[in-house]
């Protein structure tokens, strides 16, 4: 699977707080979060973000709340993955449960807002258009890779029956 | 080699001998939990699963308690949304206004959980239980959805990391300020993925409420799990709430740690954890002048009876400062009833409190309590995020209840020593 998109670039601990604010919780509806997503942080975010674009931060991204709410929006925005030094788990599970792929790269921090991203999911090759650098992600476990391509867990319970 | 009490939990459910950290298992699971914000979207899972039934009509808990009495018409649209599900099938723990509470307060309150089960929740704080000695952890809705369609889910076996304190607690010390401390010193990424497990003679003596405020906190620390040895305290805690006996297990002497902490408990102070993270904590007699807006005792953490009890044990006679709002809510309706009982809600009321119904409220700045720009609030909750209680230019800092009593008769954030 390869993704290409333009990175956004967020900092340590990212909560569930500061990706969707509980005033936006009242609801489920994919659209409404997208509307919310980075509110208070970055409120440009939810309306500049493109189909493709990819999240890239540093430790213990999505810590906080067990609410899929969190990755559901960044999705809904366009967002097809997402890069960190490491992830809280709870969202670590969430996001591949609807099918958005998240990868553990040590060298997060070597890439900058706006540059242009080739990554091979597979392979967790990522390559830097704009710098011209390579960096190596943690391999995604085998499980969490066939929940990614059936296309998320309830695709994955279904197929198995 | 031996296993760990978390290890031993996830293999009986797993149907194995043993089990050993990074493995990934499939679990049979004991309760499934969810609430108002994220049964909704559980409930989506489930129907798209195109399941007739739920695994079991028994094992399903749903609690809409965290914009409730209903905040806003979005918010009633979602509780009658969970409500109409738990109808369509039958589900029986499903609670109401009147019986409902704070979800990890009320689910041991009513005798629906005992040492050795395994329990998922759609709230991070699902991780509660393990005062109790059960394996209990949050997930999401999706997870969530598939677990009421089967009854199952996958689990990666944690690493183990024991923290021992040992020692009697100062004064003014409870089990806030033990897991503030743990805070400190490992991180909120110090646990990720990890079971913590709490020992030592300090542990031995704590109370149950102390326990649950501690297990609570465990994912503050990034931990799947926090877990207690069940003893004699914890039989007498889910006899009195009427749970099934369970199974009491503890970890063997050579069991596997990836880290052993020793903490000399005698040494601590009550703690503070300020702005914006859970692990920002200092002694409180480090904290310097914080003024107050607001003070808030309630959640998950710490609004149990024993909360109550010492919070007004300390404002007994006193009056609230000028300028702040103290904000009391009683994590169920049977604290509630308990602190009027016992004369706490109007110690409460003559000190300038004001008390609001049994639900998470100003907690996660839902209701009941939104800080406006710039205000500073010091509460007795697990989470101080930027933007946690209200405005994003507000600030929480995270304390325990006499503390915070304290805090709000002085206007400042002090020591129940200093009043
Ligand atoms: S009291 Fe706070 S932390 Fe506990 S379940 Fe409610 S919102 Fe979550």
């Amino acid at each position: 699977m390869k993704i290409e998109g333009r990175a956004w670039r967020f900092g340590d601990n990212i909560d569930t707080d500061v990706i969707i604010p509980a005033r936006f919780l009242n609801t489920s509806d994919e659209k409404e979060l997208a509307k919310g997503c980075f509110a208070d942080l970055r409120p440009e975010f939810s309306k500049e973000a493109k189909k493709g674009d990819i999240i890239v931060a540093g430790k213990n991204f999505g810590c906080g709340s067990s609410r899929e709410h969190a990755p559901v929006a960044i999705k809904a925005c366009g967002i097809s993955l997402i890069i960190a030094k490491s992830f809280a788990r709870i969202f670590y599970r969430n996001a591949f449960n609807i099918g958005l792929p998240l990868l553990e790269c040590e060298d997060a921090e070597r890439i900058e807002e706006g540059d242009r991203l080739r990554v091979d999911l597979l392979k967790g090759e990522i390559i830097n258009l704009d710098k011209e650098e390579k960096y190596y992600a943690r391999p995604i476990p085998e499980f969490m890779m066939k929940i990614i391509e059936a296309g998320g867990l309830v695709n994955y319970v279904k197929s198995k029956k | 080699m031996g296993m760990t009490i978390t290890e031993k939990i996830l293999a009986i459910h797993s149907g194995r001998d043993r089990v050993s950290p990074g493995e990934i298992i499939q679990v049979k699971v004991d309760l499934a939990l969810a609430n108002d914000i994220t049964a909704p979207l559980a409930i989506k899972v489930f129907e798209e699963l195109g399941k007739k039934e739920v695994f079991d009509k028994e094992r399903i808990v749903l609690v809409p308690d965290h914009f409730v009495p209903n905040k806003d018409i979005p918010s009633a649209q979602q509780v009658k949304f969970v409500r109409d599900f738990a109808k369509r099938y039958g589900i029986k723990n499903f609670f109401e206004l009147g019986d409902v509470g704070i979800e990890h307060v009320l689910l041991p309150e009513k005798g629906l959980i005992s040492p050795g089960d395994l329990i998922i929740g759609a709230d991070s704080h699902t991780c509660t239980y393990g005062a109790l000695g059960a394996f209990s952890t949050g997930v999401g809705s999706t997870d969530l959805g598939v677990i009421m369609a089967t009854g199952e889910t996958w689990l990666r076996v944690p690493e183990t990391i024991k923290v021992i304190f040992n020692g009697s607690l100062k004064r003014w010390v409870y089990g806030k300020d033990l897991i503030l401390y743990l805070l400190k010193e490992i991180g909120t990424e110090g646990a990720i993925y990890k079971a913590i497990e709490f020992a030592g003679s300090t542990i031995k003596e704590l109370s149950m409420a102390d326990r649950f405020t501690m297990a609570n906190m465990a994912v503050e620390c990034g931990a799947k799990n926090g877990i207690f040895e069940p003893d004699e305290k914890t039989r007498d805690y889910v006899k009195k709430a009427g749970a099934k006996e369970g199974i009491y297990l503890s970890s063997d002497p050579d069991a596997e740690y990836e880290k052993v902490i020793e903490i000399d408990a005698s040494r601590i102070d009550p703690q503070v954890a300020c702005p914006h993270s859970p692990d920002n904590v200092v002694s409180v007699n480090e904290i310097g002048n914080v003024k107050i807006d607001q003070a808030f005792i309630g959640s998950c953490t710490n609004g149990r009876i024993e909360d109550l009890r010492i919070a007004s044990q300390v404002i007994k006679g006193k009056k609230v400062a000028d300028g702040v709002r103290l904000i009391v809510i009683p994590s169920t309706p049977k604290i509630y009833k308990e602190a009027i009982e016992e004369g706490i809600i109007s110690t409460f009321l003559d000190a300038g409190a004001v008390i609001g119904p049994p639900c998470c409220g100003p907690c996660l700045g839902g209701h009941m309590g939104i800080l406006a720009e710039g205000e500073i609030a010091v509460s007795t909750t697990n989470r101080n995020f930027k933007g946690r209680m209200g405005h994003p230019e507000s600030k929480v800092y995270l304390a325990n209840p006499a503390v915070v009593a304290a805090s709000a008769i002085a206007g400042r954030i002090i020591s129940p020593e200093e009043l």
